[in-house]
C-alpha cells in the first residue's frame, strides 16, 4: 500500500466521513494540512475570521443539517479560541469534531511558541478528545472519534495533532469498523421498564410531556407526535426542544421555563405525570428542583443515564434512544384523551394569554419584529438566535414548527454564537432562507464573520434588535436589583454603515410601520443583510421565573416580581398554584 | 457514607486526568484512589474511597460511564468483599523502646523493615480500620513519617468483576499506544 502524509490521511478520512465542509483558520502547525487542501478539491476549506467563529459555524452547520460539523484551528491561541465553541457543543450536545494541530511532538511539553496543552484545556468539556501522536493512527482516531461524536447523546470531539504528525508518512488504513469497549450507548428501552412506564402513563389524571432537544438530535419528531396523540398528553418544550412538535398543534402548549408561559408553568406544577422526553431537567427549565412538582410521578426518557436522577429523582427512568423508546411506550399505552386536564391548562391559558403577547403600542419591540420575521419566512427558514432577552421572545413568537428550525445556544448562553452559527447553517442549508435575531451586545461579538459571508456568499440577514442595552442583563437589574443599572448601557456604531463597510445592504428600521418592507427588502436581497431595529430601550421579557424561584411562582409584571422578592413594601404573598 | 468504588479503565495516557477531573468539576469527594494494573493487559484498576449519599454515588458511577475510557464501575460497598490498605510507617524508637514497639508490630501482624538506632520502619497490610488503630497506637512513640496506598478491594467468591470483552487486535492496539510518546529513537525536527 502506498504511504500517504499524515496530512493527506487527516482529509481523506473526512471524506470518507461525508464530513467535506470545514470551518478552519490556518496557522504555523497546520501548514503541512493547509498545503495539501488543494490535492483534495472535494473538501470545502471556509476561512472565517475568528477561532471561536469557526467553531460556532460548525455548530449551527451541525444542528441546521443534522450533520457532523467540523472545525480546524491551529495551535496554541487558535485552539484556545475554540473552547467556547466546544464548551457550547457540549452543553446542547452537538455532533462536532474540533482538529487543532500542535507543536512538533519533540516540541510538546517545552512551552514552544503557539504551544498550549489543548487537550488538557478541552477535556472536561469534550465526549472525549485525541493527542495523535503517529500518523498511522490518525485513520483510527478519527474513525472513532467520529463514531462518538455523532452516536449516543452527540457531542465534540477534539483531535490534537502535532505539525510533524501531518508531515510524518504512514498507509492509509481506514477501519471496517470501531468498537470501544468503554462506549456502548443503550438505544432500545428496556421492555420492563417500558411497561411500567406505560401502566403510570394509563393511570394519570394529569400527564404532562416534556420534550427536549433529544426529540431533534434523535430525529425522533415523527415518534413523538404518534406518541403524544395516541396519550392524548399535552406537551411543553424546553428551549432547545422546540420544534420537536408543530407550533400549532393542538397538544403543543409552548415552552416552560425561566421565561415560559405561565400556563406551561402552572401546567408542569400540577401534572401528576412527568414525562420527560430526551431532555436533562434544568434549572432554566424546571425552577427551583425541590418545588418543580413534588407530587408527580417522573418518566425520564434520556439515552444518557447520568441525567436520571441528577437534578429531578425519576419514578421510572429510562435509558435508550428516544426513537426506539417512543414506538415501545405507545405500541403499550391505552389510547386516551385528558379532556379535564386539558380544559384546565386551556382555562389558565385564556386567563394569562396577555402575559405573552405582542404589545399593541406605538413603540417598535422585538417582539414584533420576531413576529413579522416569523410570517415571512415561515417555518421553513431557520433562525439563529443570540443570547438574551431577544433570544427569549424569538423562542416564545419565532412559532417554531419544524425540527432544525431553531438554532440557540440554550446549555451554555453563548453571546456572540448568532452570527458564525448562521453562517454555518446557511452553507448547511444553501436553500433555506436563514434569519439570525441578534442582540445588539452579542451582534458586537463575532460580526467580523460577515466577512466570511461576503467571500462565501452567503446572503444571512442579521436582524440587530438594538434597544442600546444588554437588554437581558438590564432587565435583571431593574428588576432584581433595584433599578441599579451597571455596566449595561452600551452605545453602539452606526450598523448600517458597517454593513456599508462590508459591501452589503444596511437597513435602519426605526418605526413598526417599516418592518414588513424592511424584511421584505431583506430577503429579495441576493447577499447577506444587516437589519438594525431600534427597538423600546427597557421592554422587559414575560412571564419571568426568577433564578432560584419555583415554576409555580411565575410572575408576570414587575410588581409581582417585586412582592415575590420582597422588595416592596407589600406583605408577600403566597404564590398561588 | 463511605464507598468503595472501582472502575476498570483503559490504560492510556490522561486517563488518571480525565477521572480526577471528573471528580473535582462534579464536586466528588475522593477520600482515596489506588490505582494499577491488571490481570488485563491494556486494563488499569481504579480503586475509589469516596464519601456520600447513594445519591452522589449514583452520580459517580453514571458519570464515571460517560468517560469513554472508562470500561466498567462496580460499587463494592455492599458487596462482601476483602479490602486492604498497605502502609510504610517510620516510628521513632530507642533502643529501650523497640520490645514494646516489636510487640504492637506483632499483635497487629505488621513487619518491620528497616531499623536504625532511634526509628524502625513498619509495613502493614490491612483494612483502613486495622490500619487506623496501628497507627493510633504507635502515635505515642512519634511517627516521623507515614505512606498509604489507598484501599484496595475484590469481591470474595468465584464471581468477578472483570472485564470480560475483549478487543479486536486492531483496537486493543490503538488503545494501548495511541496518543503515547513513539519510542523510536529520534523524531523528525529534532534539534541537534
Amino acid at each position: 500500500m502506498a504511504k500517504m502524509s499524515g496530512a493527506d490521511i487527516v482529509l481523506e478520512c473526512l471524506k470518507r466521513l461525508g464530513a467535506t465542509t470545514v470551518f478552519g483558520y490556518p496557522g504555523g502547525v497546520v501548514l503541512p494540512l493547509y498545503d495539501r487542501l488543494p490535492a483534495h478539491p472535494e473538501i470545502r476549506h471556509i476561512l472565517v475570521r475568528h477561532e471561536q467563529g469557526g467553531g460556532h459555524a460548525a455548530d449551527g452547520f451541525a444542528r441546521a443539517s443534522g450533520r457532523l460539523g467540523v472545525a480546524l484551528a491551529t495551535s496554541g491561541p487558535g485552539a484556545t479560541n475554540l473552547v467556547t465553541a466546544i464548551t457550547n457543543a457540549m452543553m446542547d450536545s452537538v455532533p462536532t469534531l474540533f482538529i487543532t494541530g500542535n507543536v512538533a511532538r519533540n516540541l510538546l511539553g517545552k512551552d514552544g511558541f503557539q504551544e498550549a496543552d489543548i487537550t488538557g484545556i478541552t477535556m472536561p468539556t469534550v465526549k472525549h478528545n485525541y493527542l495523535v501522536m503517529r500518523a498511522q493512527d490518525i485513520a483510527y482516531t478519527f474513525a472513532e472519534a467520529a463514531y462518538i461524536a455523532t452516536t449516543g447523546r452527540p457531542g465534540p470531539v477534539h483531535i490534537d495533532i502535532p505539525k510533524d504528525v501531518f508531515i510524518e508518512e504512514s498507509e492509509f488504513e481506514w477501519p471496517e469498523r470501531v468498537s470501544i469497549r468503554g462506549y456502548r450507548p443503550v438505544t432500545r428501552g428496556n421492555p420492563a421498564q417500558v411497561k411500567r412506564a406505560a401502566a403510570l402513563i394509563d393511570a394519570a389524571r394529569r400527564p404532562i410531556v416534556f420534550a427536549g432537544h433529544g426529540v431533534i438530535l434523535g430525529r425522533a419528531h415523527e415518534e413523538l407526535r404518534t406518541f403524544v396523540e395516541k396519550a392524548g398528553v399535552p406537551l411543553l418544550h424546553t428551549l432547545l426542544g422546540l420544534g420537536g412538535m408543530p407550533h400549532d398543534h393542538v397538544l403543543n402548549y409552548g415552552m416552560m421555563g425561566m421565561h415560559g408561559s405561565y400556563w406551561a408553568n402552572h401546567a408542569a406544577s400540577n401534572a401528576d405525570l412527568i414525562i420527560g422526553v430526551g431532555m436533562r431537567m434544568d434549572d432554566r427549565a424546571l425552577g427551583r428542583f425541590a418545588d418543580m412538582n413534588p407530587t408527580a410521578k417522573v418518566i425520564h426518557i434520556d439515552i444518557d443515564p447520568a441525567e436520571h436522577n441528577k437534578n429531578i429523582i425519576a419514578t421510572i427512568p429510562i435509558v435508550g434512544d428516544v426513537k426506539e423508546v417512543l414506538p415501545q411506550l405507545a405500541e403499550s399505552i391505552q389510547a386516551r384523551s385528558h379532556v379535564e386536564w386539558i380544559r384546565w391548562i386551556d382555562v389558565v391559558k385564556d386567563e394569562h394569554r396577555a402575559s405573552m403577547s405582542i404589545p399593541n403600542g406605538d413603540e417598535l419591540t422585538t417582539q414584533f419584529v420576531v413576529d413579522r420575521i416569523a410570517d415571512a419566512i415561515g417555518h421553513e427558514g431557520i433562525v439563529v438566535t443570540g443570547v438574551g432577552q431577544h433570544q427569549m421572545w424569538a423562542a416564545q413568537f419565532m412559532r417554531i414548527s419544524r425540527p432544525h428550525q431553531l438554532i440557540t445556544s440554550g446549555g451554555l448562553g453563548t453571546m456572540g454564537f448568532e452570527v458564525p452559527a448562521a453562517l454555518g447553517a446557511q452553507v448547511a442549508c444553501p436553500d433555506r432562507v436563514v434569519w439570525t435575531i441578534c442582540g445588539d451586545g452579542g451582534f458586537q461579538m463575532t460580526f467580523q464573520e460577515i466577512a466570511t459571508m461576503v467571500d462565501e456568499r452567503l446572503p444571512v440577514k442579521m436582524a440587530i434588535m438594538n434597544n442600546g442595552y444588554l437588554g437581558m442583563v438590564r432587565q435583571w437589574q431593574e428588576l432584581i436589583y433595584k433599578d441599579n443599572y451597571v455596566a449595561v448601557a452600551m452605545s453602539q456604531p452606526d450598523f448600517v454603515k458597517i454593513a456599508q463597510a462590508y459591501g452589503i445592504r444596511g437597513i435602519l428600521v426605526t418605526e413598526k410601520a417599516q418592518v414588513t418592507d424592511a424584511i421584505a427588502e431583506a430577503n429579495a436581497y441576493d447577499g447577506p443583510v444587516i437589519l438594525d431595529f431600534r427597538v423600546e430601550a427597557e421592554g422587559n421579557v414575560w412571564p419571568m421565573v426568577p433564578a432560584g424561584a419555583a415554576l409555580k411562582e411565575t410572575v408576570e409584571s414587575s410588581e409581582e416580581i417585586a412582592r415575590l422578592l420582597g422588595h416592596a413594601a407589600a406583605p408577600v404573598k403566597a404564590p398561588t398554584r | 457514607m463511605r464507598h468503595t468504588v472501582v472502575a476498570l479503565v483503559e490504560d492510556r495516557p490522561g486517563v488518571l486526568n480525565r477521572v480526577a477531573s471528573l471528580f473535582r468539576r462534579r464536586g466528588f469527594n475522593i477520600e482515596s484512589l489506588a490505582v494499577g494494573t491488571t490481570e488485563e493487559a491494556g486494563i488499569s484498576r481504579m480503586t475509589i474511597v469516596l464519601d456520600g449519599d447513594e445519591g452522589i454515588v449514583e452520580q459517580v458511577e453514571k458519570q464515571l460511564y460517560k468517560l469513554i475510557d472508562v470500561v466498567k464501575v462496580s460499587d463494592l460497598t455492599r458487596e462482601e468483599a476483602v479490602s486492604r490498605e498497605l502502609a510504610l510507617i517510620k516510628v521513632r524508637c530507642t533502643r529501650e523502646q523497640r520490645r514494646d514497639v516489636l510487640d504492637i508490630v506483632q499483635i497487629f501482624r505488621a513487619q518491620a523493615v528497616d531499623v536504625t538506632p532511634n526509628s524502625l520502619i513498619i509495613q502493614v497490610v490491612a483494612s483502613g480500620d486495622t490500619l487506623d488503630a496501628l497507627v493510633d497506637n504507635l502515635r505515642p512513640f512519634g511517627i516521623r513519617e507515614m505512606v498509604r496506598t489507598g484501599r484496595i478491594a475484590m469481591v470474595r467468591g468465584s464471581r468477578s468483576t472483570a472485564v470480560h470483552e475483549h478487543e479486536s487486535e486492531q483496537a486493543q492496539r490503538f488503545h494501548l499506544e495511541s496518543g503515547r510518546r513513539p519510542e523510536e529513537e529520534e523524531l523528525p525536527f529534532v534539534s541537534k
